[in-house]
């Protein structure tokens, strides 16, 4: 009974999900919403990187005020709970970066450059970059999230008057997870296109120098390495 | 030249306008009738552009053969919290290449938020013989590369400030560029840069510019050489230390203490990144000359703070982060009556929970306490109408006032209502509001109070709020003064915008962005309104012409110009050009 339901609510997550594929997949499941998921669900090999879409997350937590979750600018109802909004509050980048200087090195005592590391994302088929700061996150998970947020307006369109509507709109969102995932890659200090998360995600902010979510097909290069990983933690 | 029998020569006019240097005073004479025109616009030394959109640097340069300092401004406020993407424009090379051949004796170009690059950074280091100043506000696309050209070439250069740019770092051996016989520089502001500079290089250059009154160190520059460095320049007025700490040693404590005593007209302070307690009385011997001090990056705990803070009874400016608390504010209102700006910036912006007692309470009780409060920029997690009409009744001389209730549509927190009654009396009673910026829980009816009241009100920002297009309406149809309107994640739209067109004309820009404009207004406005270039930031979905009319655009900025449709256009950006 409980497998079934939690199958269910699973369904209900992906389909407002939006995939980045990534090998190490239990790992980066574990970290994420379902945190009963099992191999089983994974049969092309690819993680999600967990870039909600809906508030799903919320199902796990009881809380005070269950909130509807959207993007979208015609909904009226309350922003999420968890997940940050673009450029809210309004807070500049230097004063981001020192403040999530302070935490990690009250964390970890590390020196880093107080300047962020800031890279250009770009998300194929998006008509423009977006830069993120990578010092400003502290896991993977974290950074997806982030990414989910940057690029949703792309995966969920608002044409029409009730946005609402669209949102609903399955089709598109199912093509989306069709076309076998986005696969985030990036380009380290050597020069190389690399799959996001195999390295620990400390080295990973050290040597990532510009990133690319790529169509899963246009990743069929990377992808093999991808498999092998998993089969070599499975 | 016609010219036409004047009871004074023209001699004797721009002798007159020599005196008047306010840019409105300036563009108002031009205005008086052509010879005055043509005579003001010889003798114009300095310009504002606060688009550089709006105009372009040929007509600039046609217009004005004689300018010695130049202000530009690129890109909307809101990049500064990245909803502007990557690539949009603000490119300062046109600029610099139209100034360099026109203007071989500029002195001073101030940049905001504008993209620069090496290449143009080394024309300003060999184009201008007397070149003097250059301040980079939020700029980027240059490294220090760029900035050893300016310091090898630029003889008499009296100010490098680089404020809050983005500099890519390659080294810090760009300062050993200033020659031996460099002695001019009077300020400089290197605080955004990452990397170490050489500290030996820094000593020399202080050692060899007397005249120096401002510098502002970076984080890298320990506490221990910011001893040696202040014993080289005796005249500051403005320091901004590095990292602000360090081993506590005694020694280095009273050197740092005797340091500042030492420089006999420091009045303000700032830098103290990471901030120890133990070091931060090394400034009370000082303490009562300071009236600014910005200790917005020291992440220390609230007693040291306060005590710090209630020592400078002469502050006028104060910016520093949420750690002061309720009780700090309160503090501070008791001591530092002269109080004129405070900034109160958020510890954990991202966080759910409050993790330090700040509350609307500390806000209060300054504006109680300080009668020449005019400025403020206040994040907070709870507010009430209450609150602000008490803040509002206070202080009716407020002429900038920034609220940030963290999370988005947040009530009153004792009444479950928007906080429309509150923003209302702001804006009631300081009738010299310039500059607002809303949030929490709002309807359209705090817009019809910012359109009834707002009359001085230049600059409004909106996020979250509002019921329908009346809201923008009532702005535009009733902020006579309003120049810069900046909007995001509102339920405004096309009746609104459409129905003010003509204000648009009026104002400097307008941004809107997760709002309801839809792509066929946007055609619409472009047709109707030569005068403005009315930008859609475009997604994947296409350009607009090949979307139906009712689709929603993500992102608007609209400005007035002269310039016609910009030439630098990415390709995510679209604008009205057919019939």
């Amino acid at each position: 009974m409980e497998v079934i339901g939690l199958k269910k609510e699973k369904m209900g997550f992906e389909e407002t999900e939006l995939r980045l594929g990534l090998p190490g997949a239990e790992a980066a499941r574990k970290r994420g919403f379902c945190e009963t998921e099992t191999t089983e669900d994974n049969k092309n090999g690819t993680v999600d990187l967990m870039l909600n879409l809906s508030s799903s997350k919320e199902a796990d937590h009881s809380t005070d005020k269950p909130k509807e979750k959207t993007l979208l600018p015609a909904d009226p109802a309350k922003p999420p709970a968890k997940a940050q909004v673009v450029g809210w509050p309004p807070v500049r980048s230097f004063r981001k970066n020192m403040l999530a200087q302070k935490k990690s090195g009250e964390e970890s005592d590390q020196k880093s450059s107080p300047n962020g590391s800031f890279v250009k994302v770009s998300m194929d088929g998006a008509p423009y970059l977006r830069k993120v700061d990578l010092k400003m996150y502290k896991s993977y998970q974290d950074f997806s999230d982030a990414l989910g947020n940057m690029f949703s307006s792309f995966t969920i369109g608002n044409c029409g008057s009730q946005g609402l509507k669209d949102f609903m709109n399955e089709s598109k969102l199912m093509d989306l997870l069709n076309s076998s995932d986005y696969v985030p890659t990036y380009e380290d200090k050597d020069g190389d296109w690399m799959l996001v998360g195999d390295v620990p995600w400390e080295m990973f902010v050290e040597s990532c120098k510009r990133l690319r979510i790529m169509k899963g097909k246009e990743a069929i290069g990377l992808a093999p390495r991808a498999m092998e990983k998993v089969k070599n933690r499975s | 030249m016609p010219r036409i029998a004047y009871a004074f020569p023209d001699e004797v006019l721009e002798h007159v306008f020599s005196f008047i240097h306010s840019d409105q005073d300036r563009n108002a004479i031009s205005l008086v009738c052509k010879s005055w025109y043509e005579i003001e616009r010889w003798c114009r030394r300095s310009i504002f552009v606060g688009n550089c959109y709006a105009v372009s640097p040929v007509m600039v340069v046609k217009r004005f053969p004689k300018l010695r300092s130049i202000s530009l401004k690129g890109k909307p406020h809101f990049a500064d919290f990245n909803l502007v993407p990557e690539d949009w424009g603000g490119y300062a090379c046109p600029w610099i290449e139209a100034m360099a051949s026109a203007y071989p004796w500029l002195e001073e170009i101030r940049l905001k938020r504008m993209v620069l690059t090496d290449e143009s950074l080394e024309l300003i280091s060999k184009s201008f013989k007397n070149f003097q100043v250059l301040v980079l506000s939020s700029c980027e696309g240059f490294s220090t590369d760029g900035l050893a050209a300016i310091a090898a070439n630029c003889r008499n250069l009296r100010e490098l400030d680089l404020r809050e740019s983005e500099v890519e770092d390659l080294s810090g051996h760009w300062l050993s560029q200033f020659p031996d016989s460099f002695t001019s520089l009077v300020s400089l502001n290197i605080s955004c840069l990452g990397s170490e500079v050489s500290t030996c290089a820094l000593e020399r250059l202080l050692a060899g510019c007397p005249n120096l009154q401002s510098l502002r160190l970076n984080r890298a520059v320990p506490l221990e050489k910011l001893v040696n460095l202040l014993g080289r320049s005796p005249n500051l007025v403005e320091l901004g230390t590095g990292a602000y700490t360090s081993e506590m040693q005694p020694d280095v404590f009273s050197d740092l203490s005797r340091a500042f005593v030492g420089c006999k007209q420091l009045k303000s302070l700032s830098g103290f990144w990471d901030a120890m307690p133990y070091y931060l009385p090394a400034v009370y011997p000082i303490s009562s000359r300071l009236t600014s001090l910005n200790l917005s990056y020291a992440t220390t705990e609230s007693p040291y703070l306060v005590k710090l803070v209630s020592e400078c009874r002469n502050l006028q400016r104060l910016w520093v982060m949420d750690y002061i608390e309720d009780s700090g504010l309160e503090a501070l209102a008791v001591s530092c009556k002269d109080l004129r700006e405070l900034r109160v910036f958020p510890s954990d912006p991202f966080g759910l929970e409050p993790n330090v007692a700040l509350t609307e309470r500390g806000l209060v009780s300054v504006s109680e306490g300080c009668p020449e409060l005019q400025s403020v920029l206040y994040f907070c997690r709870q507010m009430s109408n209450a609150a602000l009409v008490t803040i509002a009744r206070n202080r009716p001389n407020m002429t900038r006032f920034r609220l940030c209730i963290i999370e988005p549509r947040k009530p009153d927190y004792l009444t479950l209502q928007p906080l429309d009654a509150g923003f209302g009396a702001i804006v009631e009673h300081c009738k010299n509001l310039r500059r607002l910026s809303l949030s929490g829980l709002l309807t359209d009816r705090v817009f019809e109070y910012i359109g009834s009241y707002g009359k001085k009100l230049e600059m409004l920002s909106v996020a979250f709020a509002g019921d329908s297009d009346l809201g923008l309406h009532y702005v535009l149809s009733g902020c006579d003064n309003l120049r810069k309107l900046e909007v995001r994640d509102c339920p405004f739209g096309d009746k609104a915008l459409l129905a003010n067109a003509a204000k648009l004309e009026t104002m400097r820009s307008l941004w809107m962005s997760s709002c309801n404009v839809s792509f066929g207004a946007c055609k619409l406005l472009g047709q109707k309104m030569p005068r403005l270039n009315v930008e859609v930031i475009i997604d994947e979905r296409g350009p607009p012409d090949s979307m139906p009319e009712s689709c929603l655009v993500e992102k608007l900025y609209i400005y007035r110009t002269v310039a016609g449709p910009r030439m630098d256009m990415p390709g995510f950006v679209w604008r009205y050009t057919g019939p």
